[in-house]
């Protein structure tokens, strides 16, 4: 069955606490508590969707023994590519040794991107048509400076590499669930994105993960306690416990995943990343649930059982390796390293 | 940089490849053609091979001044690594605080943008290091 071989992870290194944000804006200091987001990720200067991707794609080749060669497909999901026009794709497969004989795209659906890169490497490795596909979410996202979205917006992405031989975990189902819903978006050359406030909730985050949750749920005939782990995509550290619990999760089943409240939204890398620490963890028979939301919107929904062979991959470096290694910077530096000044002779 | 050159190095900026002579066993990067012991002996035999990205600090300095490209990063440290197969090369140290940084400390290479011809122009990636913990 089609599942994942191998996975791997990047979390940059550098922090920023929330309230160091609500200081610079004159906001309450606690608003991490409201938002569940106390701390986020902060890419360095000669980080990007690219060197985060290429990180996190050896980290996955790393833990195996697939030849790069045989890897026929390598897609990249962001909404922060580094380039408007010019994959980012091509160069993680050059990077990671893979190619030339392969298809490669960079896939653009806000927070959910990763999940459908995943999705379409299953369809290709299930109809043969290639034998190893390479999905990778992964974001340096962006928010406009004094807006909701600065406390959240952060860096990060983990690679899963497809197939049918040798699976850590197979994927027993997947399930989307998709719609025009105008919540969130970025047009053409604006730098920062732009949202509804709340109607990115209800009508939005909710509909759509309770919806693609329950279908996939319907689909295998399970209920929430027949999985181990589950892991929801997480804007903020809110949205996915509550959704959990509509649903019937626990806050055991849920706690492994939810990464937000610590490294803040990774957009197109949260829900993998989630997985990833899941699988960090995970021993075989587990079944983990995994529901992602891309805004505009949709929502990818999986079913996976973790199988023996997980007990002989190298798990390392592990997420919360990525996590634990940090380094809290002020908001000043912050600026710095997102590059929002303006610098002479520009 | 012209964008033919930066095409040309890819593999050893991404991938650190160099050659090895097949006669003498030694390691050369960047890559040459010929190598130096064994000469003609080695022309046209040259095999080529991949670094591991891991060595140690064999001296190092730190900017404060940088160039244009460069000047939100300083102060930052470039060094002189001397990988495991013999090489010497010059590359940035990421993500230490600079005085932790020693000569002899171990480090493997990291995949980072190094630069970008303008705004609108092409943006060079490839290798820097950060020290193994």
């Amino acid at each position: 069955m089609v599942g994942i071989v191998s996975y791997g992870a990047y979390v940059p290194r550098y922090r920023i606490e929330s309230k160091d944000i609500a200081k610079v804006w004159g906001k309450d200091e606690n608003i991490g508590k409201g938002l569940g987001v106390f701390s986020k990720s902060v890419p360095g200067l000669d980080e990007d969707v690219a060197t985060i991707s290429v990180e996190a794609a050896r980290n996955a080749m790393k833990k195996c023994s697939v030849d790069p060669g045989e890897i026929g497909a390598v897609y990249v999901g962001s909404e922060s590519h580094p380039y408007a026009v010019k994959p980012t794709a091509t160069i993680v497969a050059e990077a990671i040794g893979a190619g030339p004989h392969l298809t490669a795209a960079d896939y653009e659906f806000a927070c959910k991107a990763g999940t459908a890169a995943i999705q379409t490497c299953m369809g290709l490795v299930s109809s043969d048509m290639i034998k190893y596909g390479l999905a990778i979410g992964s974001d340096t996202s962006q928010g406009a400076p004094g807006d909701a979205l600065e406390y959240s917006a952060s860096a990060g992405g983990a690679a899963f590499l497809i197939g049918k031989e040798n699976v850590i975990a197979e994927i027993n189902k997947t399930y989307s669930y998709t719609t025009d819903t105008p919540d969130f978006w970025r047009r053409e050359s604006q730098k920062y994105p732009s949202h509804g406030g709340r109607f990115t909730g209800e009508p939005a985050y909710f509909k759509h993960v309770m919806n693609c949750a329950k279908g996939v749920l319907e689909k295998v005939g399970a209920k929430p306690s027949d999985y181990k782990y589950a892991v929801f995509h997480q804007p903020n550290g809110k949205f996915p416990v509550r959704a959990a619990k509509m649903l019937g999760f626990t806050s055991e089943q849920i706690e492994t995943g939810l990464l937000t409240p610590r490294i803040g939204n990774t957009y197109s890398g949260a829900t993998p990343l989630g997985l990833a620490a899941i699988l960090d963890v995970a021993s075989p028979g587990d079944r983990i649930f995994a529901v992602s939301y891309g805004s505009g919107a949709g929502s990818d929904g999986f079913d996976i059982t973790v199988t023996e062979s997980i007990e002989r991959l190298d798990r390392n470096p592990t997420v919360e390796s990525f996590i634990a290694n940090s380094k809290f910077i002020d908001y000043a530096t912050y600026v710095r390293y997102r590059k929002k000044l303006h610098l002479g002779g520009e | 940089m012209a964008v033919p050159r930066f095409w040309r190095e890819i593999p050893q900026r991404y991938n650190l490849e160099g050659t090895e002579c097949p006669k003498c066993g030694k390691k050369y990067f960047p890559p040459k053609s010929v190598c130096d012991s064994c000469r003609r002996e080695s022309i046209g035999k040259m095999k080529k091979v991949k670094m591991s990205g891991k060595g140690k600090i064999y001296t190092y300095t730190v900017i404060h001044v940088g160039s244009s490209m460069f000047q939100l990063q300083t102060p930052y440290v470039m060094a002189i690594i001397e990988l495991d197969e013999g090489p010497r090369i010059t590359g940035q140290i990421v993500d230490c605080e600079i005085n932790d940084v020693k000569i002899g400390m171990r480090v493997e290479s990291v995949f980072r943008k190094i630069g970008e011809e303008s705004k609108s122009g092409v943006i060079y990636y490839g290798y820097k290091f950060r020290l193994i913990k």
